[in-house]
């Protein structure tokens, strides 16, 4: 079973009499452990996919299944139990909130599923240990380096053990280097635990991490 | 509701101005009702403290009882309606007192009863004494004084207080039905009244009557008078019906203000949150779980400029001159405390459509 099955997916928004179809006949299966590169200019339509697969948006048509789950008949509220328990999120603004230390931006993923507090609390502590932040759990995000925020931003999308990662330009403001490491990062942290990841990326030179890089353009998926 | 909780306490800063103003909405409901409080109260407590349930004044005098006559004979046709059990002369003279030691005037309403008066003891035994009411205090009476009432000085000594029986602002000084009609009569020349009239009679239902049915029958027994319950005798009385509608006007209008206060620091510091928000559902939080997070944020706000609302309160009143009627009750400061709080949660509660229409998909790009 694979972790994403897009079949024919299509979302189409419309304007008037117009419509544009920001996905368009998409196709795409990612198995449990693989980590493919979405790569597309701006506006092709990764956005779009990302979330539609992360149960944010709805398509118009099509179908999208995530660990054996249809989320076609969904409703918005079964949606939000779904993303609590199998998706993770990593996004391009990393989006920590800013009043949450470290340790507590991880934590928030378990209280808003209810988990146990102790059980989360010592998961949670594992993942800042593994991602080099076990010293600087307690801290806020202001307090954080750009590379400490992203690695804080993956252990919050592994927290609630999620069969896929979806991750929005990771690299996007990052320079070369600190680019690498947290493609590396990523590499290890997610696709290590046998998590399925979906990176969407514009930029080239970090798609050697992937298993598989499929480019999308116009909405419109080309498997490499 | 943690993540709410943890924004209070780690940015108290963003919520200064909301709490800021509800705090000062607080000392203005307290005022407000310490205002409302102290001008019904100090109007009402002669006739809110007689133990009788029904008050009848002559049908002339509009249920005021310093227009009120009821002649001897009145009264005995009045005893004699079945259903009365008992009947007590009540009469009022609202004059000015010399007070030893102290350059002003107090005003005094001097009282003339046969007893059956809640919190005020039997009528003394001799002459020219009296209870006085604790209101009086703020003219710097004291027990044992011998005050001077009226144009002529008729000297009355204090020989104990009571609480709550003033009239019309005045504090209340109960004395013999004599000592009554002598000031009356001094102060008044226009106004004396024979030995056995009074301004007023309270009444006693028997046990098991019903009150209504015996004031009907005191008046159509006697052709001369109007007899009303406690209550309505209250509410008749000059100023505090319409005292009362205005300031609890006023009271709720600032309810309002502060849940209009609350709805729009929330709305703004929701619409700040958008962002904050699409990413929290789409990490898997509800709009029931972030809309909680905004009320118990707001009745938190609420709960800390209510204690800071109280205690600046409280400060100012130490500074209040004597002469302003406020009285700071419990029962007020309950309902200015629940009035706040259920305001906050209405105008937080305003959010409520802003938060729903927040997109998860936001979040991404």
């Amino acid at each position: 079973m694979p972790a994403l099955e897009l079949v024919d997916v299509r979302k189409v928004y419309r304007s008037g009499d117009d419509e544009v179809a920001a996905l368009d006949q998409a196709t795409l299966r990612v198995g449990n452990d693989e980590m493919v590169a979405l790569v597309g200019p701006s506006g092709s339509g990764k956005s779009t996919l990302l979330s539609i697969s992360g149960g944010l948006l709805a398509p118009t048509s099509g179908t999208v299944v995530v660990g054996g789950e249809a989320l076609g008949a969904y409703s918005a509220k079964a949606l939000t139990e779904f993303r609590r328990r199998r998706v993770g999120f990593v996004f391009q603004a990393v989006n920590l909130v800013p009043f949450l230390t470290a340790r507590e931006n991880l934590l928030i993923v378990a209280e808003l599923s209810g988990t146990d507090r102790s059980s989360a609390r010592a998961r949670a502590e594992r993942l800042l240990d593994e991602l080099g932040l076990g010293d600087r759990a307690g801290h806020l995000p202001e307090a954080l380096s750009g590379g400490e925020r992203q690695r804080v931003a993956i252990g919050r999308a592994l927290m609630n053990q999620p069969e896929l990662v979806l991750i929005d330009e990771p690299t996007s403001a990052l320079d070369t280097e600190l680019g690498e490491q947290v493609m590396e990062l990523i590499t290890t942290e997610v696709k290590g635990r046998g998590t399925a990841a979906v990176i969407v990326t514009q930029d080239e030179r970090m798609t050697h991490y992937a298993d598989r890089v499929v480019h999308i353009t116009d909405g419109r998926l080309l498997d490499e | 509701m943690r993540l709410a909780l943890r924004e209070l306490r780690r940015r108290p800063g963003r919520f200064a101005v909301a709490g800021g103003a509800m705090a000062f909405l607080t000392v203005l409901l307290l005022f407000l009702g310490g205002l409302l409080d102290g001008l019904y109260l100090g109007s009402t407590g002669l006739i809110r403290s007689q133990a009788a349930e029904l008050l009848t004044f002559s049908d002339d005098a509009r249920l005021s009882l310093l227009r009120s006559r009821i002649d001897p004979p009145v009264r005995d046709e009045v005893e004699a309606v079945d259903g009365v059990e008992s009947v007590r002369g009540l009469g009022v003279a609202l004059v000015a007192a010399s007070v030893p030691g102290e350059n002003d005037l107090a005003d005094v309403s001097l009282v003339g009863y046969e007893g059956g008066v809640e919190g005020v003891p039997d009528p003394p035994e001799a002459d020219f004494v009296g209870y006085a009411d604790r209101r009086l205090e703020a003219f710097g009476v004291e027990e044992g004084d011998r005050l001077g009432l009226g144009p002529d000085g008729i000297e009355v000594e204090v020989v104990g207080w009571v609480e709550d029986t003033s009239f019309l602002l005045q504090g209340g000084l109960w004395v013999t039905p004599a000592t009554w009609r002598e000031v009356l009569g001094s102060a008044r020349p226009d106004a004396v009244l024979a030995d056995g009239t009074f301004q007023a009679l309270a009444v006693t239902v028997a046990p098991g009557a019903d009150p209504a049915a015996v004031a009907s029958a005191i008046d159509e027994a006697t052709g001369s008078t109007e007899t009303v319950t406690r209550d309505e005798a209250v509410l008749a009385l000059p100023g505090v019906k319409e005292q009362s509608s205005t300031l609890s006007a006023i009271i709720n209008t600032t309810f309002l203000v502060v849940g209009i206060v609350v709805a729009l620091f929330f709305a703004l510091v929701t619409l700040e949150r958008s962002a904050l928000y699409a990413v929290l559902k789409a990490i898997g939080a509800s709009s029931r779980q972030l809309l909680v997070g905004v009320v118990v944020q707001a009745v938190v706000v609420a709960g800390a400029a209510l204690a800071v609302g109280g205690l600046l309160t409280f400060l100012l009143s130490l500074v209040v001159p004597p002469g302003v009627p406020v009285q700071f009750e419990g029962g007020r400061a309950l309902q200015v405390v629940v009035g706040v709080l259920v305001a906050s949660v209405l105008g937080s509660a305003v959010s409520l459509r802003r938060v729903i229409k927040v997109d998860p998909a936001d979040a991404i790009s």
